[in-house]
C-alpha cells in the first residue's frame, strides 16, 4: 500500500513565558491512499498540534524543531504551503459555524476556494459552488448559496466546510474533531458524508478525535497519542483486540460499548505530565503507568511487529 | 426603508430634549442679552426697553412656546450681534465646517485604518511601535495646541503654508456655490488654481483634526484586526490556501471594520466638538466659531440653532452608521 502521507520524527515546541513546552516529540505515522487513519488521544495529547504543524498553521509561538512530513515527494515542513493547502491537503474543524466567515455568503466562500484552486472562473464560480453544495447533500443549494453561516444549522455548516475542503479534490483531508458539538444523528450523517467524499475522490483522511469508539467505527488504522508521543499504532481491529501499550488498554477500558455496563467503565488515572523544560521523563506515560519498570527510565524505543508499533519498555505482550 | 423611518421617529424625542435643554441652558447662563446689546453706555431704561422688545421679560414657558412656534416654521430666530437670521448664517457657514470635519475624518481614516491593519498583521514590528507612538501622541495633545504648533512650524518657521486666515486667501475668489465645499466646487468649475488655494488653506486645520481622530481609529482597527486574525474562520481561510491579500482584506478586514465603523460615529462627534476650537485657531468661518462668538455675547438664538444643528447632524450620522453596518454585516440586516 502506498503512503499518501508519511510523518517522521515530527517535533514541535512552544516558546511560552513559563518556559519551552515540548508539545510533540518524534511523532511518526503513515496514512495510506484512500485510507482513514484516526489520531486518538485525550485533550492536550498533541493531536491538533500535529495537524496544525502539517498544515503550517501553528500559532506564532510554535516552532517545528525536527522531522519531516512527506506528502508524496513533498516535505510539507520544508516547503511553501500556500499552493498546497486547500489544493493537496485540506482541513475541516470542529465548531463549523465559527470556522466559516460570518459575514460572507457560504456560496461565495466555496467560490473563493474554487477560484483559487479549482480552476473556476468568475463566470462559473457561482454555478460550481452551488454544484459543490449539492454534492455535500444540501437541499435547495441555489438558495442556500446565498445564506450566511448564522442562518444554517451546525450540521449544514459542517457540510459547507466539507464542500470547501474537498473543492480542489485534495489527496489528504484532515478532519479535526469534525463531529464534536453536533448532535448524535448529525454526527453520523457528517461522518458518512466525509467517508463518501473520500471514496468518491480517493482521498485519504486523518480523523482527529478523542472518541475511541468513533475511531473504531470509522478508521482502518488508529494511532494513539499521549502527551506528544504516538504510543501505539496499528490497524483498528488489532489495536482494539490486542492492545500492546498500557495506555491504549486503559483507553479501551474507558470507552463505553453497547454491550458493556456503565459500571465497568474505568477512568485513566493521573494526568498529562508537565511538558516544560528539559526534565521530561523519556516515557511520558510512566508516571501514570501501573506496569512501570526501571527500564522505563531509559530511552524510549518504538518497536514494531508488522505495522503494529508500540513505544513501551514493558508492553502487554512481548513484541518480536 | 421602514427601519430608516423608524429610526427617524425614534430621534424626535431626542431632538425635542435637545431643544428644551439648550433653551434652558442659554437662559441660566450668566450674562444678559439686553445689557450686552444695549452697549456699555446705555441707561437702565433703554436696557429695559430692549428687554421688552426682545420678549425677554416674559415668563420662561411663554418664551419657550414662542421659540417652538418659530421653530415649527423653520425660523431659528435672529442673531442680535450680526442682525442676520440664524438660519441663513448657519446654512452659509455649515459647508465650511462640514468640509473641514469631513476632510479631517477622511484623512484620519486614510492613515489610521492601514496603520492599524499593518500594526496587527506585523505585530511587534517597527510599524506596530510607530502606531503606538502616533496613537499616544494623538490622544494626549489637545487640538488647539497641535493646531498652533502646526501653524508655528509650517507657516511661521518654514513658510510652506499660507496664513491661517480662513478658507481662501485674499487673492482668490470663492467658486460658484454648488455643494458649498470649496474643494469640490472648484473642481466642478474646473478651477485648478482656486482648488490649490483652498487645499492649501484646509491642509493644516484638517491635519489638526486628523491627528486628534487618528488615535481611536488606529487603536480600534489594530485591536479588532488582532481579534479577527486569531479567529477560527481565518484559520479556515488559511487552511483553504486562500491568498494572503484575500485572507487579510476580504476575510479579516471586512469583519474587523464592524467595530471600527461604530467607533467612527463616536470619533465624528468628538470632531464636531474639536471643530469649534480648530475653527477659532484657523479663523475658519464655520458654525463652530459662529457659535462661540454668539455664546460670548449671550446671543441665544445662534447658540440654540447651533446646538440643534449639531444634534440633527449627530442623529443623521448615527443613522448613516447603522446603514453602513447593515451593508457590511448580514446579521444586522436580518436581525432587524
Amino acid at each position: 500500500m502506498s503512503a499518501v502521507l508519511r510523518v517522521e520524527d515530527l517535533s514541535v515546541a512552544f516558546h511560552t513565558r513559563g518556559g519551552t513546552v515540548h508539545a510533540l516529540d518524534r511523532v511518526g505515522f503513515t496514512v495510506g491512499a484512500g485510507e482513514t487513519m484516526a489520531l486518538v488521544g485525550e485533550s492536550g495529547s498533541g493531536k491538533s498540534v500535529t495537524a496544525y504543524a502539517i498544515m503550517g498553521l501553528l500559532e506564532a509561538a510554535g516552532r517545528i524543531t525536527g522531522g519531516r512530513a512527506l506528502l508524496g515527494e513533498t516535505d510539507l515542513l520544508a516547503t511553501d504551503l500556500s499552493r498546497i493547502r486547500g489544493r493537496r491537503v485540506a482541513m475541516i474543524f470542529q465548531n463549523p459555524r465559527a470556522a466559516l466567515n460570518p459575514i460572507r455568503a457560504v456560496g461565495r466562500q466555496i467560490a473563493d476556494v474554487l477560484l483559487r484552486h479549482g480552476g473556476a472562473t468568475s463566470g462559473n464560480a457561482r454555478a460550481r459552488a452551488i454544484e459543490a453544495l449539492r454534492a455535500v447533500g444540501i437541499p435547495d443549494p441555489a438558495r442556500r448559496a446565498n445564506a450566511y453561516p448564522f442562518e444554517l444549522s451546525g450540521g449544514m455548516c459542517q457540510r459547507v466546510m466539507i464542500a470547501i475542503a474537498v473543492a480542489a479534490r485534495p489527496e489528504l483531508l484532515i478532519a479535526d474533531e469534525p463531529t464534536t458539538g453536533l448532535d448524535v444523528t448529525t454526527q453520523a450523517v457528517v461522518m458518512d458524508l466525509i467517508q463518501a467524499m473520500a471514496v468518491q475522490t480517493g482521498m485519504a483522511t486523518i480523523l482527529i478525535t478523542h472518541d475511541l469508539a468513533l475511531a473504531a467505527e470509522r478508521a482502518q488504522r488508529i494511532a494513539v497519542m499521549h502527551a506528544g508521543h504516538v504510543v501505539e499504532a496499528a490497524d483498528t481491529a488489532t489495536l482494539l483486540t490486542r492492545p500492546l501499550h498500557p495506555y491504549t488498554a486503559r483507553l479501551i477500558a474507558a470507552t463505553p460499548t453497547a454491550a458493556g455496563s456503565l459500571d465497568a467503565l474505568q477512568s485513566v488515572p493521573g494526568g498529562l505530565p508537565d511538558l516544560r523544560g528539559s526534565t521530561i521523563p523519556p516515557c511520558r506515560y510512566a508516571a501514570r503507568c501501573e506496569r512501570r519498570l526501571p527500564a522505563c527510565d531509559g530511552p524510549l524505543v518504538t518497536r514494531s511487529a508488522g505495522d503494529h508499533a508500540v513505544a513501551c519498555a514493558n508492553p502487554l505482550e512481548a513484541v518480536a | 426603508m421602514r427601519a430608516v423611518l423608524l429610526r427617524f421617529a425614534g430621534a424626535i424625542p431626542t431632538l425635542f430634549g435637545v431643544v428644551l435643554v439648550t433653551f434652558l441652558l442659554t437662559r441660566v447662563l450668566p450674562g444678559d442679552t439686553a445689557t450686552y446689546f444695549a452697549g456699555p453706555t446705555a441707561s437702565a431704561e433703554s436696557i429695559a426697553q430692549i428687554r421688552t422688545s426682545l420678549g425677554l421679560d416674559r415668563p420662561l414657558p411663554e418664551q419657550f412656546w414662542r421659540y417652538l412656534k418659530d421653530l415649527s416654521h423653520g425660523d431659528l430666530g435672529m442673531s442680535l450681534t450680526t442682525g442676520q437670521p440664524v438660519k441663513t448664517e448657519l446654512i452659509n457657514r455649515l459647508p465650511a465646517s462640514a468640509e473641514l470635519t469631513l476632510s479631517g475624518l477622511l484623512l484620519a481614516i486614510g492613515i489610521a485604518v492601514p496603520l492599524g491593519v499593518l500594526a496587527a498583521v506585523r505585530q511587534g514590528s517597527l510599524i506596530d511601535h510607530a502606531c503606538r507612538v502616533v496613537t499616544t501622541a494623538g490622544v494626549s495633545l489637545p487640538v488647539f495646541f497641535t493646531g498652533l504648533v502646526l501653524v508655528y512650524v509650517f507657516y511661521f518657521l518654514l513658510g510652506w503654508m499660507p496664513a491661517p486666515l480662513g478658507r481662501l486667501d485674499a487673492f482668490a475668489s470663492p467658486p460658484p456655490q454648488r455643494s458649498g465645499f470649496y474643494l469640490l466646487d472648484t473642481l466642478l468649475a474646473g478651477d485648478i488654481e482656486t482648488f490649490r488655494a483652498a487645499a492649501a488653506q484646509i491642509v493644516l486645520p484638517a491635519a489638526t483634526l486628523a491627528l486628534f481622530a487618528l488615535a481611536p481609529i488606529a487603536r480600534i482597527t489594530r485591536a479588532s484586526m488582532l481579534a479577527v486574525l486569531g479567529s477560527e474562520f481565518i484559520r479556515t481561510a488559511r487552511a483553504s490556501g486562500l491568498s494572503g491579500p484575500t485572507v487579510v482584506i476580504t476575510y479579516a478586514l471586512r469583519n474587523a471594520l464592524l467595530p471600527v465603523v461604530t467607533v467612527l460615529g463616536m470619533v465624528f462627534s468628538f470632531l464636531l466638538g474639536a471643530n469649534v476650537l480648530v475653527e477659532k485657531v484657523f479663523a475658519w468661518p464655520g458654525i463652530g466659531s459662529y457659535a462661540v462668538e454668539a455664546l460670548i455675547a449671550s446671543d441665544y438664538a445662534p447658540v440654540q440653532g447651533f446646538v440643534l444643528t449639531m444634534a440633527i447632524l449627530y442623529v443623521l450620522l448615527n443613522l448613516a452608521i447603522d446603514l453602513v453596518n447593515r451593508a457590511i454585516d448580514p446579521r444586522a440586516r436580518r436581525g432587524a
